[in-house]
């Protein structure tokens, strides 16, 4: 018996077998995965888990694969870790945070492609594809490597170098796109239309892959001795990562692994895209932007598709949303660098500025136990930084130079 | 000649991922109501919800959402391409 029953309408509740499709054909709704809750049931426990393998597929009976044949390069069990420097600069007593930034391709994305392309391969897929603002592009081009399957990877021209530089040591058929991440989505949706036998990850393949966002949840409930945290802090680009961390927290309660409890869910996006923060905010509808600059590219999408439900997420959650300027942003990722020695991309640093303005507007509360995810690494988006940073000047290699810049350093031993 | 490309979502209906209606100025409107002429009622209830486009759908005119342009009053004219597809995505 399998625990995977097909697939199911989020609007219409319409099923669906098991297949690469993420589209009602009633009413275009997204379609999610249908579990079996009393296989799982039967299946996971805490004890199972602990034993299981060191990466997200420790929680294989919560995830909607079957095979064995699992395309697995090492992503999750990144370990929540306390951050009490960072805790105690922003005035909160107990902060974890769970750091994404070192998975194998140094993103969260690991998480979502490792279930997407290894269920694309029990569907068959010739081939797998994405569109991406650059780590997923990444990550997509790493499994699909290591599958031997051919990867068509669609991405904004304008990404970050360091992005570009990763996503082309895979191997993959790179396509880089004049426009938009939105642009590029559309694009890479027709094509993905047009070749039913490719896996697109995030689009046809996307009721299957946004499960893998899930794991940090439990990775987080697992960390804190199987209890759930009060608050978490998101970042937010289409809202997908949101609603999984959230619909993670209710599935470990249904099964019985964590009490039941209410987990507050905030998110945060950069000021100049923050199309679901802006609704949160002002109570209004999610309304998509077409013009938008900001360095926090991975989260520049201006047509979010799951904008509507990340809102409802936060709405009845009793959560909030930030919305940090590109100055804040990266006043957020030297803050994180310099109290817990965690080297962010500007998504990251998008998500401890948001955190920062969610506790000084009293969204977030000092006694609470909160959970942080910082999804990406640094090192891929240097460039953004550099322009902020003091570059010392060299000195020659002398000790007279060294205490010249460092005077107060200077030592004197007196033999007597 | 305006051409419309359909998803695979719509092709149970449509039959085919393409269709060209010949037609010079008018509106995305008046296109979706040449298209229930051709496709039926059932195209209608599938695109609409309570007279406007149903929110997980995005139609593109020569790749601009027309939620950045007119909305359906988005003006079409000759050799114009409509996309309509299902709303995705995730960076």
């Amino acid at each position: 018996m399998t625990h995977v029953l097909g697939l199911i309408c989020r609007e219409c509740g319409t099923k669906y077998p098991a297949v690469m499709q993420s589209t009602c054909f009633e009413c275009f709704g997204p379609l999610e995965v249908d579990y079996d809750w009393e296989i799982i049931k039967d299946n996971v426990s805490k004890e199972k888990i602990a034993s299981g393998p060191r990466s997200i597929w420790r929680y294989a009976d919560l995830l909607p694969v079957e095979s064995e044949n699992r395309i697995d390069l090492g992503a999750g069990f990144n370990k929540l870790r306390r951050a009490d420097g960072l805790g105690e600069e922003l005035g909160l007593d107990e902060l974890y945070i769970l750091d994404d930034s070192i998975n194998p391709t140094f993103s969260f994305k690991d998480r979502v492609t490792s279930v997407a392309i290894t269920k694309a391969i029990e569907f068959n897929a010739e081939a797998v594809g994405c569109a991406s603002t650059g780590n997923l592009a990444a990550s997509v081009a790493a499994h699909a490597a290591k599958a031997r399957l051919p990867a068509y990877i669609f991405t904004p021209s304008s990404i970050e170098l360091g992005k570009i530089t990763q996503i082309l040591a895979y191997g993959p058929k790179m396509i880089p796109v004049d426009g938009t991440y939105d642009d590029v989505n559309r694009l890479a949706s027709e094509v993905a239309d047009l070749h039913p036998n490719w896996g697109f990850v995030n689009i046809n393949v996307r009721s299957y892959y946004t499960e893998g966002s899930k794991t940090l949840a439990y990775e987080a409930a697992e960390g804190l001795g199987w209890e759930t945290p009060d608050h978490v802090v998101v970042p937010m680009a289409s809202g997908a990562l949101l609603c999984a961390i959230d619909r993670g927290f209710k599935q470990l309660e249904n099964v019985g692994l964590v009490p039941e409890s209410n987990v507050r869910v905030s998110g945060s996006q950069p000021l100049n895209c923050a199309p679901i923060a802006r609704a949160v905010r002002e109570g209004t509808e999610v309304e998509p932007l077409r013009n938008f600059e900001t360095i926090a590219h991975s989260l520049a999408i201006g047509n979010p598709a799951d904008g509507y439900y990340a809102k409802k997420v936060i709405d009845e959650s009793g959560g909030s949303a930030a919305m940090p300027t590109d100055g804040e942003i990266i006043e957020g990722i030297k803050l994180l660098a310099r109290t817990e020695g965690i080297f962010t991309e500007p998504a990251g640093g998008t998500t401890i500025a948001g955190l920062k303005i969610l506790i000084e507007g009293g969204h977030v509360q000092n006694d609470e136990r909160v959970v942080v995810y910082v999804t990406g690494n640094g090192l891929k988006a240097q460039e953004t930084l550099m322009e902020s940073l003091h570059v010392p000047t060299a000195i020659r290699p002398s000790i007279g130079a060294f205490e010249g810049v460092f005077s107060d350093q200077k030592v004197v031993n007196e033999v007597v | 000649m305006v051409k419309i490309r359909f998803p695979s979502a719509l092709q149970a209906i449509t039959k085919t991922n393409e269709k060209e209606l010949n037609l010079k100025e008018t509106s995305i409107r008046s296109v979706f109501e040449e298209l229930t002429k051709e496709y039926g009622s059932e195209f209608e209830r599938i695109i609409f919800d309570d007279g406007d486009i149903r929110r997980f759908i995005n139609v593109f005119v020569n790749g601009e959402n027309i939620r950045h342009l007119s909305g359906l009053e988005t003006e079409i004219k000759d050799g114009d391409e409509i996309s309509i597809l299902p709303a995705v995505s995730g960076g």
